[in-house]
């Protein structure tokens, strides 16, 4: 894995350093180290460590706990896709088939070219609309195949 | 340090200056309902359409009405006039007609219209309040959502927020509130039922520090009504919470969020901020000797996070899961002080209940479910939407009354409640009501509040493989009845779908299914044999077909089958102790 760059690691010092909520522990640390970078570097699990004063197998064994966390850089853009019961009530086998397709991915990870990551995602919270995904943190909801497939290449899938 | 009074009195100005100004007052539903369906390109075309016209008008995010189906959903408030025209379904370029013809023609437009909110409708246009979706609503927790905003504590304040601890607070003890809460019949809306006046007074009575902790990790695929308040209506949760804390003597407050779900977190960040600078939070609330704080805590993308004592792990910053018990968390909860947790849902009713007194709750809902329940209705349902209903409606009711029913002339088949580890009911059980005991005797809970409703062409062991495949990958993975059960079962549903199963494969899951129930620590093991379990009882025929005829009656589990395959801890990729050179 690259080292991370004097410019990242300042950014990920600032961030885990002023975290804007009082309480401070390894995961909020571990979250906005993630906020700031896209993902959690090894470098980053060190700092946290040192920051919140304990090991580093400490701050491993939650970052490794929670599925949001990532140890790689992410592409320059994200998809996520909801495979929840009502999404897939709903049809979101089929949209995940034909986005994967789209991507050239079998599973969760990163596009060929590195520019886009895609994700499952549990449950987006708006159920109500489904199926849903995410693009880039924005919600977009009653996809279709087709809907879907269109803004995965409005990103450039 | 302004009184109550004075906070009212300014904020009573300012809503007479909103609602009966000269400029137009457009409110915009931007919960993630909203969200999802493009308002926030539709706000952008607003307010560009407002400006490039020079028109003065205010706008506002508001949260859900609960009629998501129509969403985007834009309201005017004219200058002058006695109510609010509603428009669905809107696009981003329907939004210069719809300014063009009312605010500046003063004429109703002829498409996109919803519906009248108020009084002395327009000619033509139907009366908001008689869509099912609205008329069958009775909204406690959501009164506001939909029609303040949540980003403004003044219009909370002038429809009457922070009357209710600041009643608490000048006439109670903090006895009397815990036992108007006791008297008022409200149980705790997380899942498991149980009485809120009796739970808070379990909390340590000693001084010193305690919290009350307020649970939105609302990992349950199917609900959204806990970050439906947070988003739409943030003010509500915070002052439940300041009527706990004030009731359980405790000092602090913690909301709990899943990382990641942005308006809820931003609105209550922003509500917490704003109610700090009006002094009705922190240091003697409202002039008085109580003090109390509260802080967003965010948690990481797990769904055992949900349950009270892991919950206090991820706030202490761990993996979040359970704790053994005894000790309780009344007396050893998080960072080991005395702590209190309930739901969203449950502290947004407490408000009322102490503004409006126990009986007056308790007249609503049913004997022995008070007030109402908050219904996600999603699925294959004409309606889907997010409805507070008084409890005691019947399922058949909500689906067909409220939801339309099943659209494209379809038959219901099947609803899945509470979660999935509630379980699934068949379309026989219409007439069960909205109560927690008789959705308990039934085999299915209430739970969370979440109805998924499936209509004909859903296959049961289709639903169920997918419904265990969430809570196998959900495992938290701490006690292996569960880790190890959770994967067995998963197994044996998967061949089951596939038309490939062995002899006694039933027989095996249900004795994983009593193991787990009997040994695991928390609810998601015990529980997690339900989903099977209430399929089994419902519609056994779709599980025989697969089995004895080969067969899936609907041909669903013959389709694209993808469900991730990262599961907890990853097994695949991660080294443990390679990062320590």
């Amino acid at each position: 894995m690259p080292d991370i760059t004097p410019e990242q690691r300042e950014r990920l010092l600032r961030a885990i350093n002023n975290q804007r909520r009082p309480t401070v522990t390894v995961l909020s640390s571990l979250l906005a180290a993630q906020d700031e970078l896209g993902y959690v570097p090894d470098e980053a699990i060190e700092e946290v460590a040192a920051l919140n004063e304990t090991t580093i197998n400490e701050v491993w064994g939650v970052a490794s706990f929670y599925t949001n966390f990532r140890f790689t850089p992410p592409g320059a853009h994200n998809v996520e896709i909801c495979w929840g019961p009502t999404c897939h009530l709903m049809g979101a086998s089929h949209i995940l088939r034909r986005v994967m397709d789209r991507l050239g991915l079998e599973d969760e990870g990163e596009t060929a070219d590195g520019g886009i990551s895609f994700k499952f995602n549990t449950c987006l919270g708006a159920c109500s609309v489904a199926p849903v995904m995410s693009v880039d943190h924005h919600l977009v909801g009653r996809l279709t195949p087709e809907s879907a497939e269109r803004r995965v290449m409005e990103i450039g899938g | 340090m302004p009184s109550y009074e004075d906070l009212k009195q300014t904020a009573d100005e300012r809503w007479r200056e909103l609602a009966a100004g000269d400029s137009a007052w457009v409110r915009v539903g931007a919960a993630m309902c909203g969200h999802s369906a493009g308002a926030l390109e539709v706000l952008a075309a607003v307010r560009s359409e407002l400006e490039s016209r020079g028109l003065d008008a205010r706008v506002d995010e508001v949260g859900c009405l609960g009629i998501c189906y129509a969403e985007p959903l834009v309201d005017i408030l004219a200058p002058g006039a006695a109510g609010r025209l509603f428009f669905h379904n809107v696009a981003p370029e329907d939004v210069p007609r719809i300014i063009e013809s009312y605010l500046v023609d003063g004429r109703v437009p002829e498409r996109g219209v919803l519906g009248w909110l108020g009084d002395e409708p327009p000619a033509g246009v139907p009366n908001l309040a008689d869509i099912p979706g609205i008329a069958a609503q009775r909204r406690i927790a959501l009164r506001n959502a939909g029609n303040t905003a949540p980003s403004d504590i003044h219009q909370y304040i002038a429809n009457g927020g922070y009357a209710g601890i600041h009643k608490a607070i000048s006439e109670m003890e903090p006895d009397d509130v815990i036992a108007e809460v006791r008297n008022s019949g409200l149980r705790g809306r997380g899942g498991a039922a149980f009485p809120t006046g009796i739970k808070w007074s379990f909390m340590s009575r000693g001084g010193g520090t305690k919290y009350m902790l307020c649970n939105c990790e609302e990992g349950d695929p199917g609900a959204y009504n806990d970050k439906g308040i947070l988003e739409s209506d943030p003010h509500t949760l915070l002052e439940g919470l300041m009527i706990g804390g004030y009731a359980t003597r405790a000092t602090n407050g913690i909301v709990f969020i899943r990382h990641g779900h942005d308006g809820p977190i931003d609105r209550t960040e922003e509500a917490i901020r704003q109610a700090y600078e009006a002094g009705v939070l922190g240091e003697n609330v409202l002039g008085t000797d109580f003090s109390f704080d509260i802080e967003v805590a965010l948690t990481g993308e797990s769904y055992v996070a949900g349950e009270e004592t892991a919950l206090m792990e991820a706030i202490e910053g761990k993996r979040s899961q359970p704790r053994y018990r005894p000790p309780f968390p009344a007396a050893y909860g998080v960072w080991g002080f005395p702590s209190t947790i309930n739901n969203v849902k449950t502290y947004s009713y407490t408000p009322q209940i102490i503004s409006r007194g126990a009986d007056w709750f308790k007249s609503v809902g049913t004997e022995s479910s008070a007030g109402t329940a908050i219904i996600c209705l999603n699925g294959n349902v004409r309606y889907p939407g997010l409805y507070e209903v008084p409890m005691g409606l019947t399922l058949g009711e909500v689906v067909n009354d409220i939801g339309g029913g099943v659209p494209d002339g379809k038959k219901l088949k099947l609803l899945q409640t509470g979660g999935p580890l509630g379980g699934v009911l068949s379309a026989e059980s219409m007439s069960i009501r909205l109560d927690f005991d008789e959705m308990r005797a039934a085999g299915a809970i209430l739970g969370s509040g979440g109805i998924i409703v499936g209509d004909e062409d859903v296959c049961a062991v289709d639903l169920t493989r997918v419904l265990v495949a969430f809570c196998q990958f959900e495992s938290c993975g701490k006690c292996f009845p569960c880790r190890l059960g959770m994967e067995h079962l998963l197994e044996v549903t998967e061949r089951i779908a596939r038309c490939e199963s062995k002899p006694g494969d039933l027989d095996l899951m249900r004795s994983v299914g009593a193991t787990m129930e009997a040994s695991s620590l928390c609810g998601h093991g015990q529980l997690g044999f339900g989903p099977i379990r209430s399929a089994l009882n419902h519609f056994e025929e779709d599980f025989a077909a697969h089995i004895e005829e080969r067969r899936c009656p609907t041909g669903s589990c013959l389709g694209p089958h993808i469900v991730p395959k990262n599961t907890r801890p990853y097994a695949h990729d991660f080294q443990p102790g390679a990062q320590n050179g």
